[in-house]
């Protein structure tokens, strides 16, 4: 049964879209330039989140051609997760103070 | 796993994502946030996983496996000169994931519970067909930008007759093919709209030139963004919408950032030809000389000043003399100089590539500065030695309102006592216009290999 004040799921979608996007704004422009490269790589990695939707897709048992595309889209995600989150450490890890 | 306890830690691992972009703040809480990161992954990929729909789990133990051992090879081995490219190709797979993940979508919607009488729901293909428009244009946009900046294309911009007619036939036909697709459900519409995309994606970035390349890896940075954040749509998945907006929002942010710096509109550089500019003739600066000095001079004139500043620019890099440099500056400061270091927002090939390559010939990031913090300091400065930059130091930007790079932020450095430039030649920089400090009273040029000479230089200091 659909409640009198069911809200459709897009209006859900789209409310923490805008709200998303107004902190990102906010914390993007805190970012200090000095460290725009590690923003960057950061990003990528963090973007692989869509490895979400690539692991529901690769893991039914009977899955045909979506299993396929899920599969590989894993890998792609994976390489993206591990060589952007080491390749921004290994940056993070060159910033040091004066001695 | 109930659907609300996974929406709850998908929640939670958004804010773990906002919580890695925060710390990037300052060097100081960077790498904590760096740790934020990885958790929010590792939250988000448990919680799917634990999901009643997961049956099997082969494919994804090889995907993860493989895919991870091939991103962190290439991610220790990466020169930090090189980070452009990867960047870069990154982007590209995020777009190619998009497009695949849409693809699974389209072929078995009910794994993802997107289906109603009508096969697909209507909303759900209109939000596949955004994503993976989006993703197709990231990727093969993606790829062209790798191509240019690992040198296996021409950097030139390429432009034609008809090209930004035929983009706008491009764009059409990709919105008539969305519509097409959400009324028809068609595989076969959906992947030519795929295609159409992807044409789509070359023709954005092949008319980019070489010097525009900080804007175009910040653009991409944001599409893949965009594009994550529509198959976060059609999932309906928090995390993917947040990290979508997220990313989207903080690429948007760095290209703006870029272009001030170029004091570019967004508009001409995508629309590109940049670098294609004429050469302009500034007249009457060609009859006067320059000075030119030796290794030993400019030691000389630095070991006796109070303050150095330091001005970087890509052919630093292109020389591979950040470590000689350092060098020079750890040797000036034992001397009693006070050594810095400004940064020109494009100093580098994207945002902040210039801070990570000083970094990593271990400046410390406390004396490198931004153009606004320390522009103001040049004149109280008793020498500026510019090395590998020359547009970023050229005045005309703020007389001459005919000049390529007018209006263009400049680092002020021959309001400095003395100022010197390592080059190679009097030659104009990238956009082809002279800079008339060369030929001040109170500027030495010293020519040579930017390596070599700040070798010279430190052998100098160091038997002085």
């Amino acid at each position: 049964m659909e409640h009198i004040l069911a809200v459709h799921p897009l209006i859900v979608s789209i409310t923490v879209f805008v709200l998303a996007v107004f902190v990102g704004y906010y914390v993007v422009w805190s970012v200090t330039p000095a460290l725009h490269t590690p923003l960057m790589s950061v990003t990528n990695a963090i973007s692989s989140v869509i490895i979400v939707g690539a692991l529901l897709a690769a893991t039914p048992l009977e899955g045909g051609i979506a299993k396929v595309f899920g599969g590989i889209a894993v890998g792609l995600a994976a390489v993206n997760i591990f060589g952007g989150f080491t390749v921004t450490q290994r940056m993070l890890q060159m910033f040091k103070r004066k001695k | 796993m109930s659907a609300n306890l996974a929406a709850i830690l998908y929640l939670i691992s958004g804010v773990c994502f906002i919580m890695a972009l925060r710390g990037l703040s300052s060097p100081r809480s960077a790498r904590q946030g760096n740790l934020f990161g990885i958790a929010g992954m590792v939250i988000a990929i448990g919680t799917t996983l634990a999901q009643t729909s997961v049956e099997d789990y082969l494919w994804i133990a090889i995907g993860i496996v493989v895919g991870g051992l091939i991103g962190t090879t290439v991610a220790l081995k990466i020169k930090m000169t090189a980070m452009p490219q990867l960047v870069a190709g990154f982007h590209s797979l995020v777009g190619l994931a998009a497009v695949l993940v849409a693809g699974a979508a389209l072929y078995s919607p009910e794994v993802f519970h997107i289906t109603d009488e009508t096969g697909i729901k209507l909303i759900s293909r209109i939000e596949m067909s955004i994503g993976v428009v989006i993703g197709a244009l990231t990727f093969s946009g993606s790829i062209i930008a790798f191509a240019k900046l690992q040198e296996l294309m021409t950097g030139n911009p390429l432009v034609f007759k008809g090209q930004h007619l035929l983009n706008l036939a491009l764009l059409i036909g990709m919105v008539a093919l969305v519509v097409v697709f959400c009324f028809t459900q068609s595989p076969t519409v959906f992947w030519i709209m795929t295609v159409v995309a992807l044409v789509f994606g070359v023709m954005l970035i092949v008319p980019i030139g070489g010097a525009d390349m900080p804007v175009v890896i910040s653009m991409l940075n944001s599409y893949s963004g965009w594009a994550a954040a529509g198959i976060g749509f059609t999932l309906e998945n928090t995390v993917l919408i947040i990290v979508g907006a997220l990313v989207g929002s903080s690429g948007a942010i760095l290209s703006y950032i870029m272009c001030r710096a170029m004091n570019r509109s967004f508009i001409s550089v995508i629309m590109g030809g940049f670098g294609a500019t004429a050469q302009t003739d500034t007249g009457g600066k060609k009859d006067k000389t320059a000075k030119a000095g030796s290794a030993d001079d400019a030691a000389f004139i630095m070991s006796n000043a109070g303050s150095v500043i330091i001005v970087p620019g890509y052919g630093l890099a292109v020389a591979q003399a950040q470590h000689a440099v350092r060098e020079m500056g750890d040797l000036l400061k034992k001397q009693g100089v006070n050594v810095r270091y400004a940064i020109h927002p494009v100093a580098g090939r994207m945002p902040g590539h210039m801070n990570v390559l000083l970094a990593e010939a271990n400046v410390p990031y406390d004396e490198v500065f931004e153009l606004d913090d320390i522009n103001n300091d040049f004149p109280g400065t008793d020498v500026a030695f510019v090395i590998g930059a020359n547009d970023v130091t050229n005045p005309t930007a703020k007389t001459d309102p005919q000049s390529p790079i007018a209006g263009m932020p400049i680092l002020d450095v021959e309001k400095a006592k003395t100022c010197l430039f390592v080059k190679r030649s009097l030659a104009p920089g990238y956009a082809g216009v002279d800079n008339p400090v060369f030929y001040n009273q109170n500027t030495m040029m010293l020519f040579g290999d930017a390596k070599k000479m700040v070798e010279e230089i430190v052998k100098a200091l160091s038997n002085a």
